[in-house]
Parts: C-alpha cells; structure tokens; sequence
C-alpha cells in the first residue's frame, strides 16, 4: 500500500464496526503494511453510538487516532450526521443506502449501498452486516488483494460461521461492485501525509 | 523464526508475559485491563499454568504472591480502583522482596471517574502508593511491540531484584491494535530469581552474599524450611524491633535499585541530538509527541522527544544531560502534572517549562504538542 | 499421645520461644494440637506449608517449623490459595483470628470456601481483637463489652463454621483449647479432608476478653468450654432452651464435592493435549 488511510466506522452498538476495524487492520497486517486500530470503548459498545479507527500506512502510524478522516463507514443516521462534518472535500463516505446524505456534508465520493438491508435479507442474518462492510469497504477502496481480505475475514469470525460469513464477504463484494462509479479507481493520495494536514 | 501479527497492548502484554515465563495469574475484571485477565484465562492451561478470578483486587495479588512464594512467576492485572487496592500487598512483596508484577492499564479517575478513557493519572502512585517508605520499578510502554518486549523486561527485573514492577500502562496502548513482530525466544534474555539450593531449614534465609544485593530464595516445597514475614525482619527471616537490622534491611532495599540504576532505568531518545526544544512525555502520550516533532523538524524547528520508559526510578540523570543543550521542555502527560514535579526537580528551575496536561478523558493531539513547539521556537527566536 | 516437648522439638522453632502469647491465652495449646495432628498424619515436612494474616493468631506461623508465610491483614486465604494453586501437591494449612478470618478477611473466607479450595483453616477464635488490645469482634457475643463496645456489644456474632459449610466448604467442625483429643482429630480429618475444610478453634483470652467481661480466671475459662462444649449426640438430645449457652465439639459438616486444583487440573490436561496436537498437526 502506498501512502496513508484513515477509516473511521461507526454506528451503533451491536453492529460489528469494531470488527469491521480489526478485520481492516488484520488485512493490512497479513499485506505487510502498517497499521493502528482503535476504538472508543465504553458502555456504547453496547448499544448506542460506537465507533473505531483504522489507520493503514506505508510508513509508521504514531497517533492513534486519525486527525483527518480519508474514509467514513457509517451504517446508522445519527453516526453519519455526526462524524461527516469532520469530512473534507477528498474524503469518501460509504454509507448504508437507508441513510440520507446530509447536504452539508463536504465529501465528494459518497457510496450509498444496502449493506444492513443485504445482510438481512440477502444473506439472512442481520449480523453478518460487518462482514458485508467490510468486503465492501475493501471492494471500493482497492486496499487488499481479495484472498488476503478473505483471510482476514475467516481469522475473526466465530467458529462455524465461515460458510454464513463467506457468503457475506461475496455480498459485499458484489454490491460495492454495483456501486462502483469508476470515477474512484484508487483513492489514496500518492504522497504520505504524516499529521493529516 | 519471528512472525508478525496483528495483536491488542492487553494481549501483548499477556504473550510478553508468557515468554517471560509466567505460569499463574490471579485478578479481578476491571474496564481496561480486562482483556489480559480474559487471555490469561484461555492461554495459561495450555501452557501449564493456572488462571483464576479471585473475589477482589486485593485477593487477586495476594494469591500472586503465594503462587511466586511457591515458585511460579506470577502476575495480576488492573486499572485505577483495582490499583488503589493493590496498595497494600505491593508493600508485602516490596519488603518481603517477593517476585511479582502488577499491570496497571490507567484509566481517568479519581475514584470510578470515567472507566474506559484515557488517563496517565497513577504515575504517582505507582511510586508512593502503598504506606512506608519503599523503593520501587515501575516501566511504561508506548506502543503494542513495546508491550511485549517490556512485559518480558518487567518479569527479568523483577526476578532479578526480587521486587514487586508495576507495568503502568494507559489505556491507549492498552486497547490498540498494532501489527508486530513476535521475536524469536533466542533473541531475548529471561532472567530467573536466584535459587538457595538449601534443604531442610534455613536460618539464613535473608542473608545476602557478598557481592550480591538479593537474599537467594527457595520456593516452598522444593526441601527448604523458613518463614517469610510482612514485619522488618533479620537475615533468618524472623521480626526483630531491632533498629540497626532495620535500617541495615531498609537500606538494602533502597540501594539494591538505587545502585543498579544503569541497569534498571531505560529512556528512548528521539530525534534528540541536536534538539533545542525537548517533547518530555510516557507511555501512549509519546505517540502524539512523536508525531509533533516529526512535523516540527519538517519545518526547520529542533525538537526531540526524551520518553522515560522506566517511570521509576525517573531517568534524572539522562534527563540531566540534555540540560545543556535545551533552551526548552514541553511536558505533556495525561494528569495534572505528576511527571513535571519530577522535571522540575532534576531541571532546578535552569529550562523554561510549558505544560500540557489532560484530565477529561480526551488525548492530547499532536497538534497541541505542535502549538507548544512553536511557541517555544518562536520565543527562541525573540 | 506423645509428650508434649517431643512436639515441641520436632514441630517448633526453639530458638524462637517462648512464644508472645499472654498467660493463660489457649493460642500456645491449639497451636500444639496442629502438630499433633500433622504429626499424627505423618506429612512430609518440606511439603507443609502455614500460612498467617494478622494478629495473635497468626504469630503461630513464626513457631511452626515448616515452610511459613506470615502475610497482610485478613488475606492468608488468598496467599494460601495461590500456594496451592501453584503446587497442588502442597499441604497448606492457614492460622488466622476470628478478627483476621471473618472480618477484614471475610470475604476471602466465604470465597474459598465456594470454591472448595483445598486448604485447611484453622481459626484460633477468641472473640475478641486481642494484639491491638481488646475491642469486640465478628464473634463477640451480643452484649459482651469491648474497648469499642464500651455500652455492650448489639452486633450479633458469627457462627463461622455454619457460615463457612453455607459458603460451600467440604469439611466444618469445632474444637477447643480446653478439649484436646477432639481438637486433634477434627484438624487431623480436616488436613485429611480433600477440599476446603475449616475448623473453628475456640480459644481463651483472659488478658482482654475475659477481664472485659468478667469471665474469670484462664482456667475458669477452660472449665466452661469443658462444661460447655458437647458432642452432636448430647446436642441432638437437649431441647432449644437446653442448648442456649452449649456448642458443639467434633466434627459438623461433610461433604465430598471435588476440590478446586483437582477441577482445575483437568482443564490444564485437557487444554494442553488440545494445544499440543494443534501444534503437531
């Protein structure tokens, strides 16, 4: 991978954005890049605004926390309402296609797509919803190989649930594929920005 | 071979442990430190070890100090309120010279205060929290890979010392996830107490040989028979009242640190060569600072970071030498100002220092850090 | 019955009496039945370990010759436990006080007992805090008088046996200074008994419990745990008046639930065999 990405997911507790976090930096790890994975734990975890960070670099990550969002996930309305007015105008926002896009929201990529309404329905459990994400996330942002995503994947997933979460992972791909526009082909800047100034 | 994974400060810090040797862990859940009690928990029995969730935080050292009495190389782990209850049995082993570490994931307090944010607000009381005079080792990591490698170097220490270490970490490291590299067991050292190889009873039991600074120690049940004690003791073990065995003990656990201090205390210099204007920061802060400098010096400006890595003893004398060259500190911890008091005393009022100190749960951003530097360049200039 | 100096020399450190105890305390007896009883069952030495908190009680630690630990206030059980837990092959045996056992160490006691760790207590209970000098504790009778009872006692007291068998302790019962070959025998089933076992030792304090409360001299004080204390059989034939101001002597409860480094081992061996063929394959 080449230069910096700050992914911020968020929604709500129970949704698995966390995971969604570890699984991003497990990938980034299995590729051989650098990455930092946070969260902010609380009691929100259970229900509630959640929200965790992945930063995925070239060079070494120091502050956790990223200063500039290059990615938002947001899978509920009040999540997205909130962390896209820290956006800018090169940042790209995946949202879930029942959300409506804020008019002030700076961003000029925006990906709405069905990933609560896929897991449900499609996939037919709710749950899976992290795992559409992410293979989505990762579909749309070119970030790692698929087999390494895959990987990924299968390490954080409860036993028993590959062939569930395998099917999943194909949904989000599939999609992210759909809502491709081709205007984003890699949407990483070429040159490393340290503080995200 | 070393492998790279992508691992939590808490696990990390549990798998540091294990390569150490531990075999017994004994705590109670707290918000942040949790996790290592949950890994403990999964990985000691197949390791041959033992976990086991006591009824309270002080239950929890306690049985870590009977487990090491008996030879394994113990740990327990906690967080502020947990921290506060470990006082008194920190003291037992500080005097009682048992092994033993104790993990403290800082979090925001006083009392419950704000459980699962940030804080670096018991950098004091690691060093004066139990009642007594007592000499203490307490290190701080800044990043999962340190995690590691630190846990190890916190059990070698404490073998090595027979002294309680306090792991002070925060809730920034100790929650992140970070890709790092296992090293190969060949590639460190693990250090085990010193063994009295003595049976049947033993009346000297606390007797130190000359040229060494801890009595040698025989777990129970090995053959050996003696007494171990809370109260100031003689070389066999026993209480005495006697004011010249105890300042004689006394001062022996003070220097048995103080004059091994090369040994014991490391720093991390960054970028510090030719700095004018040092970023004096532990543990997760480090992370914000390290970011700061590497801005700063794009910009012209020589700034380091100095980051004692052993907390206690405080590194005065590495401090001390970039006194000279400085013309100004920034301190930026996550407290009130607990390690400025120590830098205020080893600078004696010969730098300018600005402060940055947070206590509402928030981290201190690079930016902040950045400002100060700036600041301080701009003063330079004036 | 050996002689009691031949207790003395093989089981005590000489050169560390005489012990501190008071005239007339019943510490110095019970802690001579506890070397009866390790004598009795023929426990190697190396492999016994005494483990002691705080106060009166726990000096017996220092006069003990066997492996001992004289620990911090109320937390002998925990250090005990992680004695045990580290080397399950270990006979530990904890003194502790009323005071020691069941107030600041209250909690440890019941937890251990829910666990049915497999240690053996033996509480030297004299109802009293007699080493910081005589105020009432948790088996201070209602209306007996402390230095910090000054109008009469209104807590009630324990009964730490029932409380330790409702906590989940395998093996309860109650001995006596005064009653020797009882006391022997139940600490010597308790040491035997696989899992926690606890024994309530009732001893006499004349220096502060029995002056504060006008309970005569030490040897009145042993005549009324003779007179006092009967066995279950006499016990079960008095009625509720008849058994007001008597207690019972020997053993009170039994069970043989397994013990917890026994449990625990087998998840150890389980757990490793799994890890060791994961590793394998």
């Amino acid at each position: 991978m080449k230069g910096r990405c700050a992914i911020r997911l968020s929604g709500s507790g129970g949704q698995g954005v966390v995971l969604i976090s570890v699984i991003l930096a497990e990938a980034a790890v299995l590729n051989g890049d650098k990455t930092v994975q946070s969260q902010s734990y609380g009691p929100e975890v259970r229900g509630g605004m959640c929200q965790a960070f992945t930063i995925i670099s070239d060079e070494d990550i120091w502050f956790s926390k990223p200063e500039k969002t290059d990615v938002l996930l947001a899978l509920t309305q009040a999540s997205l309402n909130k962390f896209c007015r820290d956006l800018s105008r090169d940042s790209v926002v995946i949202a879930d296609s029942g959300l409506s896009i804020p008019g002030s929201c700076p961003a000029s990529t925006v990906f709405s797509i069905p990933i609560l309404e896929t897991a449900a329905k499609v996939v037919g459990r709710a749950m899976t919803a992290n795992v559409v994400a992410a293979a989505a996330i990762n579909t749309l942002l070119h970030l790692f190989p698929d087999d390494i995503m895959r990987k990924a994947v299968r390490r954080h997933i409860p036993a028993g649930t590959e062939e569930l979460d395998m099917k999943a992972y194909e949904e989000g791909v599939r999609i992210a594929g759909m809502a491709e526009t081709g205007s984003v082909s890699r949407f990483l800047p070429e040159t490393n920005c340290l503080c995200g100034h | 071979m070393s492998r790279s994974v992508l691992m939590q400060g808490n696990e990390a810090c549990v798998e540091g442990a294990l390569a150490a040797g531990m075999r017994f862990f004994a705590g109670y859940p707290i918000t942040p430190s949790t996790e290592i009690a949950e890994a403990c928990a999964v990985r000691l029995p197949q390791v041959g070890g033992v976990f086991i969730q006591m009824e309270d935080e002080i239950a929890g050292l306690a049985a870590v100090i009977g487990a090491s009495v008996a030879g394994k190389k113990a740990m327990t782990a906690t967080s502020g309120p947990g921290f506060s209850l470990k006082q008194e049995n920190i003291g037992y082993a500080s005097l009682a010279e048992i092994p033993c570490v104790i993990v403290d994931v800082q979090r925001c307090g006083p009392s419950t205060g704000m459980p699962t944010s940030p804080a670096q607000g018991d950098l004091m009381q690691a060093r004066w929290g139990t009642h007594g005079d007592h000499p203490v080792i307490a290190v701080s990591p800044s990043g999962v890979q340190e995690v590691y490698s630190l846990a190890i170097r916190c059990f070698n220490l404490s073998e090595k010392y027979r002294t309680p270490v306090i792991f002070l970490m925060d809730e920034i490291v100790g929650h992140m996830r970070e890709g790092i590299v296992i090293p190969d067991p060949d590639s460190y050292e693990v250090i085990n107490r010193p063994l009295s190889g003595v049976s049947g009873i033993n009346k000297t039991c606390f007797h130190v040989d000359p040229g060494e600074w801890v009595p040698r120690m025989a777990p129970f049940g090995d053959g050996e028979r003696y007494n171990i004690t809370g109260l100031i003791h003689d070389e066999s073990g026993f209480p005495t009242n006697d004011h010249d065995t105890a300042r004689k003990l006394m001062e022996r656990l003070f220097q048995k640190i103080s004059c091994n201090y090369d040994d014991i205390v490391q720093v991390e210099n960054d970028m510090m060569e030719d700095a004018e204007i040092a970023v004096v920061c532990f543990g997760g802060t480090a992370r914000a600072a390290k970011e700061a400098i590497r801005e700063a010096r794009s910009h012209g400006i020589r700034a380091g970071m100095f980051r004692p890595v052993t907390v206690w003893p405080f590194p005065e004398k590495e401090l001390r030498g970039w006194i000279p060259q400085l013309k100004k500190i920034i301190m930026a911890e996550h407290n009130a100002g607990q390690m400025l008091r120590e830098v205020q005393r080893v600078t004696e009022g010969r730098l300018p220092i600005s402060f940055i100190g947070k206590i509402d749960g928030t981290l201190i951003r690079p930016d902040e850090i950045l400002q100060k530097i700036n600041e301080a360049n701009n003063e330079k200039m004036q | 019955m050996k002689k009691c100096s031949d207790l003395v020399f093989r089981y005590m450190r000489v050169d560390h009496l005489p012990q501190i105890w008071c005239p007339g305390c019943g510490n110095g007896i019970l802690m001579r039945y506890v070397a009866a009883a390790i004598d009795d069952l023929k426990l190697e030495r190396e492999k016994v370990v005494i483990v002691s908190g705080i106060g009166c009680s726990s000096r017996a630690a220092g006069y003990l010759d066997f492996n001992t630990i004289h620990t911090t206030h109320g937390r002998a059980i925990p250090f005990a436990t992680g004695i045990k837990l580290a080397r399950p092959e270990l006979e530990v045996i904890v003194i502790t006080g009323d005071g020691d056992c069941t107030a600041i160490g209250g909690n440890h006691l019941i937890h251990a007992a829910r666990r049915n760790m497999e240690l053996t207590v033996i509480v030297f209970n004299n109802n009293i805090y007699g080493m910081t000098g005589g105020q009432y504790s948790p088996t201070t009778p209602t209306g007996e008088y402390g230095t910090t009872a000054p109008y009469g006692n209104i807590d009630r007291q324990f009964d730490i046996p029932l409380l330790a068998a409702a906590a989940g302790a395998s093996y309860t019962a109650r001995g006596s200074a005064y009653h020797t070959q009882q006391t022997i025998k139940v600490i010597r089933d308790g040491i035997a008994n696989p899992g926690f076992s606890l024994i309530d030792c009732l001893s006499p304090c004349p220096t502060y419990y029995g002056r504060k409360n006008k309970k005569g001299s030490a040897v009145d004080m042993m005549k009324y745990q003779r007179d006092h204390g009967i066995t279950q059989t006499q016990w079960d034939k008095l009625s509720e008046e008849e058994r007001k101001d008597k207690f019972i002597i020997g053993q009170l409860t039994k069970n043989d639930y397994p013990g917890y480094t026994a449990i625990y081992r087998q998840i150890i061996e389980k757990k490793r065999e799994n890890t060791e063929n994961k590793d394998r394959k």
